[in-house]
């Protein structure tokens, strides 16, 4: 009950304040404008001078380039808009005094973070919908088909790897009240995975492999990656955790 | 039952000793002013009862229940002012107010009513579709009041309740506090010695984390503040003025003599002398009487007396 009453205010705040709507133009702009680009980039290097030699040099687009550069587009600004939306969830509440103002009532602190990263999973689910739907209805009338159980095993895969930085990140607003500070240490973080990514034979275990099973699924290749999905899924579950067990013994 | 009790509570900042072996008892139904000098530690007792900081040592005990080990049960009977209230700037008051009652997990109907009168107790009613983000500092100090009696708590926390209030403001608050004795409990810090001498029935000083006095207020005036007499005198007798006032400083039933113009106040420590020796000496030096009057001491008075003597005892 306690949780219901602290989500239905964060997703509440998520409408108020244009961020549900900010998120859902950004990423199903960049859902619908995937196959587009991937169709017209040739036509486009056309215009240019000296164009017409180099789109002769670009093999014929297809329906993998649209795919490609939809992984691309929402692997990016998944985790862009995962730290800016999520740094200052707690980080910002304490520093304003809200959470002092509410937490002091029968609020239990665990509901007010769970709270916090439910209000976010949600969004992310509804918004990367709306993107999938938009990129799919287009790769169909600019190349072809595709098969839509891939298509949505590779959006789950997706939204699990934003939620991984979207609970970092809370992790993260948790230690400070700064949400500068908890901004910079979400991005060292997500550094250090990134870099940890390039490393050959580690990469495979971190959540960037998820993209890479889904785009893998989308070709028809089901050689599954199950070390990565754990691994993310504990990298989701243990920010969270942490973040409870530091929040619930913090002063406010 | 007490409705609250600290007993041996110490806080450490760093190098700082926020509180020091504080204990207190608060009845239950009193207005309780918690008074002290900025940085005194009133607020980091404030943030300690309502489970918002951890002590070092010591125990609480708020409604007799202990605080760390009963906290969501506390919460339920407690309401809490800081002494600036943040709110959501997006959410109108009665979005803000309907939040709390959902806290509380109060049914629709019964919210809803409690939502309403709370409006119209803050005087919201004119602002009940603005957003919070645009309201002035007194309307959210209000509007902080309100929330803080969402669920009719029986010990009210209040954190400078009134000091970024105008006077009409702070008149209406503490008349509003005046109204809850005996419904509840307040415990209430300020530094301004006025609003306690108004509202408050007992009296906490606290000065540099330590509890100096607890006492009722008429009590706590009786004690430590013995009545004055103000003496003022014409301006053609000034210059036997100051020799009288010499004079009178080394009787002994004077504690102090200051003068301010052609007023001389006189402390004394036994009344009853004074009233019989005093006028008699003003007569003897010839003095022409313009007004002569048995001032009531105040909580200032005491106040400035207990805190002075702790800085000289430092």
């Amino acid at each position: 009950m306690s949780l219901f009453v602290a989500f239905r205010k964060e997703w509440l705040e998520l409408i108020r304040s244009y961020r549900l709507l900010v998120v859902a133009i950004v990423l199903v702009f960049f859902g619908l404008t995937s196959p587009l680009l991937a169709k017209f980039t040739p036509e486009i290097i056309t215009l240019i001078p000296g164009g017409t030699e180099i789109s002769k040099l670009i093999p014929a687009p297809t329906v993998w380039d649209a795919i490609a550069q939809y992984v691309k587009n929402m692997g990016q600004f998944g985790i862009i808009l995962a730290l800016l939306l999520t740094m200052g969830a707690v980080a910002q509440e304490k520093d304003k005094g809200t959470a002092a103002m509410i937490l002091v009532k029968p609020l239990p602190r665990g509901a007010f973070l769970a709270a916090k990263f439910l209000a976010q999973a949600t969004m992310f689910a509804v918004t990367l919908a709306a993107a999938g739907i938009a990129c799919y209805y287009y790769t169909m009338l600019l190349f072809e088909a595709v098969n839509g159980l891939h298509w949505l095993v590779l959006n789950v895969f997706l939204l699990l790897y934003v939620l991984v930085f979207v609970a970092i990140t809370l992790f993260c607003s948790t230690l400070t009240k700064s949400q500068a500070a908890a901004g910079g240490i979400a991005l060292g973080l997500m550094v250090i995975l990134g870099l940890a990514g390039a490393i050959p034979g580690l990469g495979k275990y971190l959540p960037g492999e998820l993209i890479t099973w889904g785009a893998r699924l989308m070709q028809g290749d089901t050689t599954t990656s199950w070390a990565a999905f754990g691994i993310s899924m504990g990298l989701i579950i243990v920010p969270l955790l942490a973040a409870w067990l530091i929040f619930k013994r913090q002063e406010l | 039952m007490a409705a609250v009790r600290i007993e041996g509570l110490r806080k450490v900042f760093g190098t700082l000793v926020a509180l020091d072996n504080l204990s207190l008892t608060v009845e239950e139904g009193v207005v309780f002013g918690f008074l002290g000098p900025n940085g005194a530690g009133k607020t980091t007792t404030l943030r300690i009862l309502t489970g918002l900081a951890h002590a070092n040592s010591g125990q609480v005990w708020v409604g007799g229940k202990e605080i760390t080990a009963n906290r969501h049960e506390i919460a339920q009977q407690i309401g809490y002012l800081p002494e600036d209230p943040a709110f959501y700037p997006w959410m109108t008051p009665g979005e803000f107010l309907d939040y709390v009652g959902r806290v509380f997990q109060i049914r629709a109907k019964e919210r809803s009513d409690r939502v309403k009168e709370l409006i119209k107790l803050a005087g919201l009613e004119e602002a009940a579709k603005r957003h919070i983000g645009g309201f002035s500092r007194g309307m959210r100090q209000r509007l902080g009041l309100a929330q803080a009696l969402f669920n009719r708590p029986q010990v009210l926390f209040l954190d400078e309740p009134a000091s970024a209030l105008d006077p009409a403001g702070r008149k209406e608050v503490l008349d509003f506090i005046d109204q809850l004795r005996g419904q509840s409990t307040v415990f209430m810090s300020t530094h301004i010695l006025a609003d306690v001498e108004r509202v408050c029935d007992t009296i906490g000083i606290i000065n540099h984390g330590k509890l100096v006095i607890a006492a009722q207020r008429d009590a706590l005036v009786a004690k430590y503040a013995p009545p004055a007499f103000e003496v003022e005198v014409d301006a053609q007798t000034v210059e036997r003025f100051l020799a009288w006032a010499e004079f009178v400083q080394h009787e002994s039933w004077a504690k102090s003599v200051s003068i301010h113009g052609l007023v001389a106040r006189v402390n004394v420590s036994d009344v009853n002398a004074a009233k019989r020796e005093l006028l008699a000496s003003i007569t003897q030096a010839g003095l022409i009487l313009t007004r002569y009057e048995i001032v009531h001491p105040s909580l200032e008075d005491v106040f400035l007396q207990l805190v002075g003597q702790e800085e000289v005892g430092k």
